[in-house]
């Protein structure tokens, strides 16, 4: 029966100031935690999906706009640029590697990118079935498509017009799958892949192309005039980063846009709603360490006997401030322990039912290092509220309590 | 086993307590008598090392009091020394068992498990050993306090006022619990009370003059 176990025996008998306690601090840390991890997993996320891409090559319009349709998927393209535009990229002495994408269709609200095989590898991916695209209108679908429509390879699917699953079927052009892809943990496993020559061949089959424009400069090609939406582009060494995207945004019709920097943007701007809610949430760990703070003051009105025949059954000065600090930092720690075992099962929560959320749930129930200071950030504010107190418990007249009778 | 000499306590300029000699041998039973405000609580602190007396020697159990610092004098009163207050105070948070675990613990002492039981069970409040203070009677919780004053086997038992409040039935019985709970821990015992029914109850009486506190 030491002063720790006195401590929860006192917080037992005043249940009501416990749980409320209790619950304001889970809820504060719950709100932290989960905004720590949302904030982690998003980085990592937007850090994975445009590793490897150092710049992005498209029609003029917004840099961010480029970035979010053609390394994030989540935006429309800005417009298309000529095919002509990968062959002078690649040509290029300061670039190592040139992707073509060509976006425009959707199937299910999964993106149908119009590529070369060399993506799946840039994303470190592999084939788990099947083979890739031979020939126009075959498709290779990423591991989550897979998995939300059923498709197997030999299935055929249609596309429809746009990001949103409403948009107009392309119901006179179905494509074929061939393979499906290994789970990569990147945006590769939102798309439905194939060549630039599919969607060009969709495209067509509604818009019959124009050739008369195109025959000036292209002797020698019948056909019509082939675009692509941008291009991914990788530099040959960190030196290519100072000149080549000026360059390319000074002498070509193009935009240069960098993921890196773009992203930056993109967390600068949910970077300060994030904060906003970690400081809601900081104001309810601050309310829980005040609401500590007063049923201590309270308590200490009430055990001053308690106190006082402790300090004359031989307990230190300290041994009794300790009794309330004890209390505070045990409501404060369990408090913190509970917020974070709600976080981990909302994290679970959320990952289950939005696949979006999905990286959330492979993340809970993992002790990191920023839970070590908010266990200290606990057991400090604990301390804290029970500073006063204590420190009236240690300056406490034993003689003059105990003879207040 | 204890002696003042010369001992004044004053706050500020008023004196509260005057005891010029008093010595006392280990096993003695004494009634400290006085009216009230002739100093007797300041007295038994004074014994207890909870106070420091003003002016004047006190040595109990061969340790001069004023030599001790505070922390090492809550230490050897734990050990030391057991106080039954006049208003028990028993901790009403933990069971009846455990007020007595804490005086062991905070005494810094390893609670004798044996003992608890065994002190319980001689001053019949065994069967409530796991009950919250708050739902005994006036006379379990006297015995519980009386308990709790000697599971240290203190070398003095100290208690303000026992009988306030009982009936002479029951105040005879607390004086006797308190004498053979001394006796069996080998404690010199003082009572303080102005209970005219105790005088009789305790072999011994040292007297507080009633005009103790005066300016001086």
């Amino acid at each position: 029966m030491g002063p720790t176990r006195l401590a929860l025996a006192y917080a037992r008998r005043r249940p009501l100031a416990t749980v409320l306690v209790i619950a304001l601090a889970a809820l504060g840390t719950a709100i932290v935690v989960l905004t720590l991890a949302v904030s982690r997993e998003l980085e990592e996320r937007l850090t994975r999906d445009s590793a490897g891409i150092d710049l992005v090559v498209g029609a003029k319009g917004s840099p961010l706009q480029l970035v979010l349709a053609g390394v994030f998927h989540v935006d429309v393209p800005p417009g298309n640029i000529p095919l002509a535009a990968v062959d002078e990229l690649r040509a290029h002495p300061m670039i190592a590697q040139a992707i073509p994408l060509a976006l425009g269709d959707s199937f299910r609200g999964f993106r149908i990118v119009g590529t070369e095989p060399a993506l799946i590898a840039h994303y470190g991916g592999r084939l788990a079935l099947g083979a890739t695209w031979t020939k126009p209108m075959e498709a290779v679908l990423g591991s989550q498509v897979a998995r939300a429509t059923g498709l197997r390879p030999g299935a055929q699917f249609t596309g429809s017009h746009g990001l949103s699953e409403s948009g107009g079927e392309h119901g006179d052009a179905p494509y074929t799958v061939v393979g499906i892809a290994a789970p990569t943990g990147t945006v590769l496993d939102r798309m439905v892949l194939t060549s630039v020559e599919s969607v060009w061949a969709v495209h067509d089959a509604h818009h019959p192309p124009q050739a008369q424009e195109d025959d000036h400069d292209h002797a020698g090609r019948a056909g019509p005039a082939r675009e692509v939406t941008m291009v991914l582009v990788r530099y040959v060494g960190p030196l290519a980063a100072a000149s080549l995207p000026r360059e390319l945004n000074e002498s070509t019709n193009y935009v240069a846009a960098s993921p890196a920097y773009e992203t930056a943007r993109l967390l600068t701007v949910f970077g300060i709603g994030l904060d906003l809610v970690r400081a809601f949430a900081l104001l309810l760990v601050a309310a829980s360490a005040l609401m500590l703070f007063v049923a201590l003051a309270q308590a200490l009105d009430e055990r001053r006997y308690d106190l006082a025949i402790l300090r004359a059954l031989g307990a230190h000065r300290l041994q009794v401030a300790w009794v309330l600090v004890a209390e505070s930092v045990t409501l404060a720690l369990a408090g913190a322990a509970l917020g974070w075992v709600l976080a981990q099962g909302a994290m679970v929560v959320a990952g289950t039912w939005l696949p979006a959320a999905a990286p959330l749930a492979r993340a809970a129930w993992t002790l990191r290092a920023v839970d070590a200071w908010i266990a200290a950030g606990a057991a400090a504010a604990g301390i804290l509220a029970a500073l006063w107190p204590a420190w009236q418990a240690y300056r406490l007249d034993v003689a003059a309590t105990l003879a207040d009778a | 086993m204890f002696e003042l000499s010369k001992v004044e306590h004053r706050y500020g300029a008023t004196r509260v307590l005057s005891v010029p000699h008093w010595r006392a041998e280990a096993g003695d039973a004494w009634l400290l008598a006085g009216p009230s405000g002739s100093g007797k609580s300041t007295l038994l602190h004074v014994l207890a090392g909870l106070t420091v007396a003003t002016a004047g020697r006190v040595v109990v159990a061969g340790q001069d009091l004023r030599a001790l610092a505070p922390g090492a004098r809550d230490r050897w009163r734990g050990r030391t020394v057991g106080v039954v207050p006049q208003r028990l105070h028993l901790v009403g948070a933990v069971s009846v068992a455990d007020n007595l675990r804490l005086a062991c613990t905070f005494a810094g002492l390893p609670v004798d498990e044996a003992r608890v039981r065994a002190l319980l069970e001689a001053l019949q409040v065994a069967d409530l050993a796991g009950r919250r203070p708050g739902a005994l009677s006036q006379g379990q919780a006297q015995r519980v306090a009386i308990a709790r004053a000697v599971v240290n086997r203190p070398a003095l038992v100290l208690a303000d006022e026992p009988t306030a409040n009982l009936d002479d039935a029951h105040a005879a019985a607390a004086l006797e619990l308190l004498r053979t709970q001394a006796l069996e821990a080998g404690a010199t015992l003082v009572v303080a009370s102005h209970d005219a029914r105790v005088k009789p109850l305790l072999p011994r009486t040292y007297t507080l003059p009633a005009h103790a506190a005066e300016a001086a």
